[in-house]
Order: C-alpha cells, then structure tokens, then sequence
C-alpha cells in the first residue's frame, strides 16, 4: 500500500470491501452485540417493559443467589441432567460411531437413521416422545414396561421421572450428532496403527482401548464440550414435555425446571427482564467457566 | 454382533417416527386401544382434516417456509459478500472486525433474548415476518465458512480479472460466487433447516395467530389439544416429514464435518 496517501484517501480505496461486510456488520451490531452489552446493564436493573429501568445494583443477583430457592432448584435439575446426558449420550454415540465405521454393509443407511433427530424439530421430537411416555397403559413406553413385569409410571406427572424422561429424549435426540463429529474423528486415525496391532495379535478390545479411544481424545473433548454446552442450555424438551402439567415452566412442583426455563418464565411470562438478565448471565458465567475447565485442565493433562 | 447393537439402535430411532405416522392415521378408539398396535386396522386421513380445519395450519407451514426460505438466500448474498471481503480485501480493521464477530459464538443465545425482545417491541414488529426474519438475515457462521472457503481460492484468479476490468463486484458475481458453490449448497441446508426448526425466538415474538411458524403451531397443538394425540401427531408429521424427505437426498449434508455444532446452535 502507498504509505504516502492518507488515512481517508485509503479508506476511501478500500469502500467496497466496507460495503460489502456493511450488512452482517450492522445487523451483527443491532442484534447481537448491542443485545449482548445491553442485557449485562439490564442485570443491574428492575425493568418491566411499562416503566423505565430502575437501577438496583447488584440487587437482582443478591436475591438469586440468597433468596431464591427456585433458582437453586433450577440450577440443581440443570446440573442432574448435564451429569446425565453427557456422558450417558456420548457413551452411545461412541459405540455407534465405532460400529459404523468398521467395515459394515448399510453404512449409509445406518448413519440416514442415527441422523434423523438432527434434522427434526426439537419441538417435534419432544411431541412425540411426550406421546410416546403418556400416562395411561395405552402409551407405548408403558405398554412395553408392563410386559417386560414392570408397573407402568407416569413419566410427565410423577416428580421424580420428568427429569428423567426429558434426559431420554435428549440423549436420543442429541446421538446422532454427536456420532457424525466421532465418526468425523475416526476417519482421521490412519489404518496403519490397525494393521500394527493386527500382526501384533492385537484383539479388537485392545484397539479400542490402545488406539482409537487416546487417538479420538482431541474429538471427545470437542464433542464433550459442545455437549455440556448445549445440555446447560436445554429448554424446548423441558417447554414441550411439561406442558400443562404445573404452574410455572417447569412442570409438577418445578421437578423439571431447568435454568432456561427459569429465565424464559422470569422474562417473558413475568416480564421481570433485569432478573431474567441476571440469571442469563450467570448462565453465560457457567457456561464459559465449564468450557474454559474442560480446555485448560482436560486438555493439559493429556497431550499426545 | 455389530448388525444386532447397530439394527436396535436403529429401531429405537426409527420407532418414534413410525409411531408418529401410524398414530396420525388411526381413528380415536384405535389411538386409545389396548394393547397399544403398530397395525392400523381402519386408516383414516380424520386426524389431518381436523388439523387444517381447527387451526390455520397452512398459513402456519408457509409462514415457517417464507421465513427460512427469506433468511436462506439473504444468508447466502449477504455471509458470502462478506466472506470475500474478509478473505481477499485488505482494509483497516479488517481483523479486529473479524475477531468481534467470532468472539460473539462464545455468547449463548439466553444473553440476547430479553435486549433483542426490547429491540423488535420498540421498533413495532412484534408479531411481524420482520421480527422473524431481520435478525437472522446474517449470521456469523456463514460469515466464517464462506470466508474459510474463499481463502481457498488463488489470488491470481482474482487479479487476473482487475486487469480485465471487472469491477468488484463483478468479481464476486463472477469468479468467487461460483467457486464456492459447495459451500453455499451447506450453508442453506442448513440455514434453511435452522430456520425451519427454530422455535425460542418465535416464541417469544409471536403470539397471535396468524403469524406462528410451524414449530410454535405444534407448540400450540401440544398445550390445547394434547389428548388428541391422533392430531398432534399429524401435525407432528407435516412439520417433520417433508424437511427428513428434502434433505436427506443432498450429500452435502454429510460432510460438513466439524460445523455440525452450528446445527445445534442456529436450531434455537
């Protein structure tokens, strides 16, 4: 670049690369950075839509943290389902991944079926599976348990098998996914370390636990990141499941009542934005102290 | 071994969609049969009259299609116009730029709900295809993948066509936009899906009518009509079926590789 022209001549050179990102820049500003900043300002506020925004300080965190016995519920339900569906959900979708990349014949089918959920609503799938747990005998779920001699449980209605019912849902919904990012680490691990362990005499337990499982370490964190990500994140499965069933967002005696339901309750049902923007970053907060735990320590303590 | 863990797998995918068809073509004495029957012994299209005729279905399934079809090729011109300009223009501020945008993934969504509620209240489009489209006109990700792709693309090429006089944007409408056809082809599959699916942010800027999309319409038939579940099912099935039927025929799909966290994120 000429160093004799001007900072304004220069711009000027280069107005069409501003015009073209102007669209994504400016909408990019509007709603999501200025929402973004402007929701950390609401979190020190009372604002109700009708009057202007107070500012309390740190009030509306202080009566999370100490006066909110929901909120403590909300958290601890959010934390029973991270705990289960993470490891349960990617578990599966390991031993799917692997199956599927042996040599297989239906590879594609199989891999079509396992990634249905992935193109299905979260709200459509919840429908479905909330059918499928209904109460009475002549939902299947049920049907099926009073065969095997168990007793049939009213999943949506019993406090204590919501939360469960709603991990179901998520580990089923989330597989595929998580299967297509492992089988996307599988493929990068050179047959070569096979073919050693074959002559080796190797069987296909010591590949798994020798090979494929410190070689696919880097995919797992990933895949485990953006896993607990998204579970402290669910919200339709808990909205669609508990539906009519309790009186806030989150079903009988809020036994399914995650943070995201919490705010979604606080902001839009009872319009309290300065709490609901509180608790939205106190999620933001777990969020990124769990992602940067799982980058620094996990992955320091295994480099290969 | 292998077939009877990978076919049990697939049956436990399979079965909710198939329960969801059969139960939307039973008669009512069927769906609350005991025992509950994968047969369905009097097919009936009952359950989808009274679905399009107890609410305005239609209207719903083509708000969803208007909406995700609008944001799909406004996504498309705009993350690609920018891709390029990220990839191949050198200009002040250029990275910072850049880095702002990516830095914005590691906000989840919840952060921006209540200021982009205000935001869509205060400039009157509650309840408005603007509040459903606008703010998703240009998202990030495609920023990103278009500008990864183009980086991809010889400068010489680019160069070539100044001599020959192109203009700008001729350069784009002419050399880059055909190169990163793939690209796009991924980037609206699932854009459009995304958008299709979406359902927090229609929740909370649609409330009448008219105006929901497909997901909040099944929303709506799960609060107040949930024990038809015959009908909740057809609903079930117009919203799912013909998204699982167009976009399981293009490969793209599959090899997106390590953007499907994007999937997950921009279903929201």
């Amino acid at each position: 670049m000429d160093s004799k022209k001007s900072f304004w001549q220069r711009l000027f050179e280069q107005r069409y690369a501003y015009l073209f990102i102007a669209p994504v820049v400016i909408l990019f500003s509007i709603f999501v950075l200025i929402p973004a900043v402007a929701s950390f300002f609401l979190s020190f506020t009372k604002y109700n839509v009708i009057s202007a925004p107070q500012w309390v300080g740190l009030e509306n965190y202080r009566q999370i943290f100490f006066h909110d016995p929901r909120f403590w519920k909300a958290l601890r339900n959010t934390g029973i389902y991270v705990l289960g569906v993470v490891p349960v959900g990617i578990s599966l979708s390991l031993l799917i991944a692997v199956a599927i990349n042996q040599k297989i014949r239906f590879k594609n089918f199989y891999k079509m079926i396992f990634f249905m959920p992935v193109v299905t609503s979260v709200v459509a799938y919840s429908v479905i599976w909330r059918w499928l747990f209904a109460g009475e005998k002549y939902g299947l779920i049920n049907h099926w348990l009073i065969k095997l001699g168990a007793s049939p449980v009213d999943w949506l209605m019993n406090p204590h098998w919501i939360l469960p019912a709603i991990m179901i849902v998520s580990i089923w919904g989330g597989l595929g996914y998580n299967m297509f990012l492992l089988l996307a680490g599988l493929q990068t691990i050179p047959s070569t370390f096979y073919e050693a362990a074959d002559i080796d005499g190797a069987g296909g337990w010591h590949k798994f636990w020798n090979i494929t499982l410190p070689l696919l370490r880097p995919t797992l964190i990933f895949v485990a990141i953006m896993s607990v990500i998204n579970s402290f994140q669910v919200f339709e499965q808990v909205y669609i499941l508990t539906a009519g069933t309790g009186e806030g967002a989150g079903g009988v005696l809020d036994s399914a009542l995650t943070i995201v339901s919490y705010l979604y309750e606080k902001g839009f049902q009872r319009f309290e934005f300065g709490a609901a923007s509180a608790i939205a970053y106190i999620l933001f907060a777990i969020i990124f102290l769990v992602t940067w735990f799982n980058l620094k320590v996990v992955r320091s303590r295994f480099e290969y | 071994m292998i077939y009877a863990f990978l076919t049990l797998g697939a049956l436990t995918m399979a079965i909710p969609y198939v329960w969801m068809i059969v139960t939307s073509i039973k008669p009512i004495e069927e769906v609350q049969a005991y025992p509950p029957s994968f047969l369905v012994h009097h097919p009936t299209i009952a359950p989808y009259r009274e679905l399009f005729s107890l609410l305005p279905m239609l209207r719903y399934l083509l708000n969803s299609l208007f909406v995700a079809s609008t944001v799909t090729i406004c996504n498309l011109f705009f993350c690609s116009l920018a891709g390029y300009a990220f990839a191949k223009h050198r200009f002040w501020g250029r990275d910072k730029i850049f880095l702002l945008l990516l830095s914005a993934i590691m906000i989840p969504y919840q952060v921006n709900l209540i200021p982009g509620f205000i935001i869509v209240k205060n400039l009157g489009w509650l309840n408005s295809f603007y509040a459903l489209i606008v703010p998703n006109l240009a998202m990030v990700f495609g920023v990103f993948l278009c500008r990864q792709y183009i980086m991809s693309i010889p400068n010489d090429l680019i160069d070539m066509a100044k001599i020959d006089g192109c203009s700008e944007f001729g350069i784009y409408r002419v050399i880059i936009l055909p190169l990163i056809k793939p690209a796009l082809a991924a980037l609206a599959i699932f854009t459009f899906l995304s958008q299709w699916n979406s359902f927090v942010w229609p929740l909370i800027v649609i409330n009448t009518g008219n105006m929901r999309t497909a997901p909040l319409a099944l929303s709506v038939l799960n609060s107040t009509f949930g024990l038809d579940f015959a009908m909740v099912m057809a609903g079930a099935t117009v919203v799912t079926l013909p998204v699982l039927i167009v976009f399981f025929i293009p490969a793209e799909i599959y090899h997106l590789g390590h953007h499907y966290d994007w999937i997950e994120r921009m279903k929201r």
